[in-house]
């Protein structure tokens, strides 16, 4: 007789769960190490808080981001206008809510075009070495050598000012320091004993690099691309607030910053709320970024380690 | 005949360093033959060239380091004129080592069941799956508790013991004609090595390989091998079967290397020392390299290097007493 279809479901989900044990266990491992630490559950909420605005900020905002209401301008956080309105009358609130996706935007096509072209060089220079090492890592050299906010303005001033260009500029600008950290990292990892081990096994060139090189080289680039997520958005609203990235009217918060300058003596609330959430989004993610590098720390996972089993155990 | 029942043949071999400070004359003429499966020692202190002799035959002498002159013959064919694909064609699938430190040489981001099946999926073509199993079963044979569960652990989940064994199963997985053991006990304690030590053994009696052990370790050389090669700052100064070199040792390195084993049978409250320490090898002494810490030293030793003499069959050494 065979088993009803139930029991044959369950036992599945028994094996799959044996199975997926010692993964669910490391990332429940990692979960914990971040609950551990106040800073990094809260920066853990704002980033969270900040990528569900930025999906849906729209639906959230009460008004029209771009709605002119002239009779209505500059008026003071009410009830009606939670942080008031600007030069046109335009609810701050809302603009701020869909001004969100800008700056994941910015952030996220920034680093999705600098960190492969760093992994790409960064590795190319590690283990080639020779006259190849040398030609990128003078290049990135020169890149790092100017200042980036001035380097990514002259970018975008050659390009022209909109956010696309001044994104474009900030990846040119971005991808020397992905290339030394890998760069680094490879060199560090190829002198490792398990490459050497790998290589007396009889392991190609290409297997090398990808299976056993590479991988490792990971955990610091996922370290830092947390943290300059936060360092992308502000620079992101610096290069608006100067002009070179956002056009009016779109409610990029840098953008919304300069706008309110002229004004701050009248009317601060117009200035004052986007630099607030521009802060507090950078300091979620730094805090979420130190959180992650804490619990990529194989020391400190070490001691916390001890600590959980006993609590699981329990 | 004679040729074909050696596995290893090392003629001549000389292995340099360019380095800012100068040339460092890492090896120095070593030769040495391997029979077809026994377990052939060497034998030395720390920066003698133990190592260098290990990257020498398998081709993995790193950048400033370089194969000068020299044969190595694996069955005839000399490693040493190979290109690259060959050689990494040859590494693991012919020649296989287990390296020194077993935590170190297992690549953290892979389960060990992958990574002893790496070399069957280079060499072999065997599928993932197949190699999965069979490197279960080559664990198994490594005396490794719950086999299947062990190849699904990561190597920071394993002890230093099981790791050592994995290194080792990944070293055996293509069945290689030549084992080399570079100090594979050296960071694993007494009861942990004792254990190596019989599983190597065992090993090596069922599969018929040839063994290289390499070691500074006077006593698990007397424990495993046939035949000895004691070397000494880059030269080889003593080759002959374990027997010879612990009943009649004839090189005065020798003489003092076995005079420093503590033994349980002598009550002397200090162990015999060599004088002096190992030579620069960027400028080595001349003559016979041992001359400065030699007691038995004569003015000749300063002037000639020693040539090998053979005094009884087998029984090589390269000193001036002797010729």
């Amino acid at each position: 007789m065979k088993a009803p279809p139930f029991i044959l479901l369950s036992s599945r989900y028994r094996i799959l769960k044996k199975r997926l044990h010692p993964l669910t266990k490391e990332f429940g491992l990692t979960l914990y190490v971040l609950r551990k630490s106040l800073l990094a559950v809260i920066g853990a909420i704002i980033v969270a808080l900040f990528i569900f605005i930025s999906i849906f900020g729209d639906l959230l905002a009460p008004y029209d981001p771009n709605e002119i209401d002239i009779a209505g301008r500059f008026s003071t956080p009410t009830r009606e206008h939670l942080l008031g309105t600007d030069k046109l009358g335009r609810d701050v609130f809302s603009r701020i809510l869909v001004g969100a996706r800008y700056s994941i935007r910015s952030g996220i096509i920034v680093l999705a075009i600098a960190v492969p072209t760093g992994i790409i060089l960064g590795g190319i220079a590690g283990l080639f070495g020779g006259w190849l090492d040398e030609m990128i890592m003078r290049i990135t050299d020169v890149f790092l050598a100017f200042p980036y906010l001035i380097l990514a303005m002259s970018f975008s001033a050659a390009l022209g000012p909109s956010l696309f260009n001044a994104m474009l500029a900030l990846s040119l600008v971005w991808w020397p320091l992905y290339t030394r950290l890998v760069r680094g990292q490879a060199l560090a990892v190829r002198e490792t004993a398990y490459v050497e081990a790998a290589t007396s096994k009889g392991a190609s060139k290409w297997n090398l690099i990808f299976k056993h090189i590479l991988p490792n080289c990971l955990s610091p680039i996922l370290v830092t691309f947390t943290l300059d997520m936060g360092w992308i958005i502000t620079a992101a609203a610096a290069l608006s607030f100067l002009g070179f990235g956002a056009q009016p009217p779109l409610s990029e918060w840098g953008r919304m910053v300069s706008d309110g300058r002229q004004y701050l003596f009248q009317a601060w609330w117009v200035s004052l709320f986007p630099g607030f959430t521009i802060a507090l989004t950078v300091l979620g993610f730094n805090l979420l970024g130190d959180g992650i590098r804490d619990a990529l720390d194989p020391k400190l996972r070490r001691i916390t380690e001890v600590k959980w089993k006993k609590k699981t155990r329990s | 005949m004679e040729k074909e029942d050696k596995i290893l043949v090392v003629e001549n071999l000389r292995t340099q360093f360019f380095t800012y400070g100068g040339v460092v004359q890492a090896l120095d003429d070593v030769s040495f033959e391997i029979v077809n499966g026994e377990i052939f020692g060497l034998v030395g202190e720390s920066g003698c060239g133990k190592s260098v002799t290990v990257a020498s035959v398998m081709g993995l002498v790193q950048k400033p380091g370089k194969v000068i002159a020299g044969k190595v013959l694996l069955e005839g064919e000399d490693l040493l004129q190979k290109s690259d694909r060959e050689m990494s064609w040859i590494r693991g699938s012919r020649i296989s080592v287990i390296s020194q430190d077993p935590t170190s040489s297992l690549n953290p981001l892979f389960k060990i069941g992958y990574q002893v099946s790496e070399p069957m999926i280079f060499h072999r073509r065997v599928k993932k799956r197949a190699a999965w199993k069979e490197a279960e079963q080559l664990l198994l044979r490594m005396g490794v508790p719950d086999p299947a569960g062990k190849a699904r652990n990561f190597p920071h989940e394993l002890s230093g013991g099981m790791r050592q064994r994995a290194v080792i199963a990944m070293a055996l997985a293509c069945n290689p004609d030549l084992l080399i053991a570079d100090e594979p006990t050296t960071n694993l304690d007494v009861t942990i090595e004792r254990q190596i030590l019989n599983l190597v053994r065992q090993l090596q009696k069922y599969l018929g390989t040839s063994v290289l052990w390499i070691t500074h370790d006077m006593a698990v050389i007397a424990e495993m091998c046939d035949r000895v090669a004691v070397m000494y700052a880059g030269n080889i100064v003593e080759l002959s079967d374990v027997r010879t070199i612990f009943k009649n040792p004839a090189h005065p390195y020798t003489v003092k290397l076995l005079k420093a084993i503590p033994s349980s049978e002598s009550t002397a409250q200090e162990l015999d020392e060599i004088p002096g320490v190992v030579p620069q090898l960027i400028d080595p002494p001349s003559g016979c390299r041992f001359h400065p810490r030699c007691e038995r030293a004569m003015p000749i030793c300063s002037e000639e290097k020693p040539e090998d003499v053979n005094i009884e069959n087998g029984h090589m050494v390269a000193c001036h007493l002797y010729s």
